[in-house]
């Protein structure tokens, strides 16, 4: 299996296509047999000896033996440990309800953030902006965010202050921007400063030095979703020498 | 345009398909068959109803539009056709206590109407991108004063023939899914007219990829 998986790294499949396994008949008895092992990622499911895909979209590989179906989608399904932008739709008592794009609100404890205390709250509004990763991401559970990771420290996460401008993309796009070395980013690194932050959800949040440059980076990362590389870069090149 | 019969060659009517083209619905698509348009909008999984909540799956809602006036009789019993069909192929149980909304407004109506439902009804889920277990298709076909069998009907072919019939096929085995039938028929017309919406599938199956493809051919 591992090899039919291997050959059609990057090939477009579509939900019902299987792999199965290819039991060997003769079981060597000197040799040592290695058990063929495979990660499915998201898209991919397994039903009995069988490997099923559920998804549409490009299957991927990571070394050694990890596999999943990259696609594009738009709404957000949470997954523990993924970090998004939400935003607090309800104050109640010790905890926060939070919209993160998904099917229910997720909760996010008063305490869950650096340096709070029971009598020390953190400076929360209902509206505000928050960068939080989920504790708790279940189907059948109502999910959980903190906005500190396990050593207690904020590491980049809590409220969101002033200013800036808060956008939607495809999830497709928010994990193309969140590769290591991304090509979208780069190219954007070349245009004009500004501060960029993504979250897992399809949201985005820049802020930049002036408005309109905020409202530009919005509008060609929006329009980058369905670009070529080649178009992209023309499309970023025309930015640069327009009169801005 | 679309002569056909025997189960030898299959001819379908020409048909094309756009995927994500509406920017609100987390899903979309529109499939033309001929003249038959149709149009399809995915909403989900998102937040449900405590009324239709259901513990241990998502619940699932198909609405059909008609293209003037409001939906009747006729658009009920085809939601009840597609809503089944789409329950058997997705994986509900993957999100459960959420609700799967699933629009589909005609745009023009030339025949085959309900497979053109299934049809966008499919390519939509599947640009979702929520979990299927399999894909399905639809295809009509129409017994004329003949008892020829013409795959695909038009409006015109669907009024003259004698018995008319859709099925939803899926794409691991090629088994039916879903029957609707109407007028008069024997076993093995019958019989017949699932090979030969069999054989049919597997040409919009391989449209479905190639659909497919072209959508990731950019980030490939």
């Amino acid at each position: 299996m591992f090899s039919t998986l291997k050959e059609k790294v990057g090939e477009v499949l579509l939900p019902g296509d299987e792999f199965s396994f290819d039991t060997d008949d003769t079981i060597s008895l000197t040799e040592h047999v290695k058990p063929e092992k495979v990660v499915c990622g998201p898209g991919l499911r397994r039903s009995g000896d069988r490997l099923v895909v559920c998804k549409s979209g490009v299957l991927r590989h990571k070394q050694p033996n990890l596999f999943w179906i990259e696609s594009q989608q738009r709404r957000y399904v949470p997954a523990k440990g993924e970090t998004i932008i939400g935003i607090v739709t309800i104050k109640s008592g010790d905890v926060f309800k939070v919209d993160f794009g998904g099917s229910e609100q997720a909760s996010l404890s008063y305490l869950a953030f650096e340096g709070a205390t029971k009598r020390n709250r953190p400076n929360v509004q209902v509206g505000d902006l928050v960068f939080a990763q989920f504790a708790i991401a279940n189907k059948d559970m109502e999910p959980e965010l903190v906005c500190i990771d396990s050593s207690g420290r904020a590491n980049g996460m809590g409220v969101f202050g002033g200013g800036g401008l808060l956008f939607k993309v495809s999830l497709g796009l928010v994990r193309r921007l969140l590769t290591p070395h991304s090509e979208i980013r780069s190219d954007l690194d070349q245009l004009f400063p500004c501060e960029l932050v993504v979250g897992m959800n399809g949201r985005v949040w820049v802020k930049s030095s002036s408005i309109q440059q905020s409202l530009i980076i919005t509008n060609l990362l929006q329009s980058s979703d369905t670009m070529t590389a080649s178009q992209r870069q023309q499309l970023f090149q025309r930015v640069k020498q327009g009169p801005l | 345009m679309m002569e056909v019969c025997g189960s030898s060659n299959v001819t379908l009517r020409e048909f094309g398909c756009e995927q994500s083209l509406l920017s609100r619905p987390d899903g979309s698509a529109s499939f033309i068959q001929g003249d038959t348009s149709v149009m399809a909008g995915v909403y989900g999984p998102a937040e449900v109803k405590v009324s239709k909540e259901i513990y241990d799956r998502a619940t699932l809602e198909v609405l059909i539009q008609p293209k003037v006036g409001l939906p009747s009789v006729r658009e009920r019993s085809q939601e009840q056709c597609v809503r089944e069909t789409c329950e058997a192929s997705l994986l509900l149980s993957l999100h459960p206590r959420s609700s799967l909304t699933l629009i589909l407004q005609v745009l023009h109506d030339d025949g085959s109407l309900l497979s053109c439902f299934l049809n966008a009804a499919c390519m939509a889920l599947m640009d979702a991108g929520l979990p299927m277990s399999c894909l399905f298709c639809g295809v009509t076909c129409a017994i004329d004063a003949d008892g020829q069998i013409i795959t695909d009907p038009t409006a015109a072919q669907e009024k003259q023939s004698r018995a008319l019939m859709t099925f939803a096929i899926d794409s691991t085995e090629h088994r039916v899914m879903m029957s609707s039938t109407k007028g008069s028929f024997s076993v093995y017309e019958l019989q017949q007219c699932i090979a030969v919406s069999q054989k049919a599938s597997e040409k919009i199956f391989q449209f479905y990829r190639d659909s497919v493809r072209r959508r990731y051919s950019k980030t490939l």
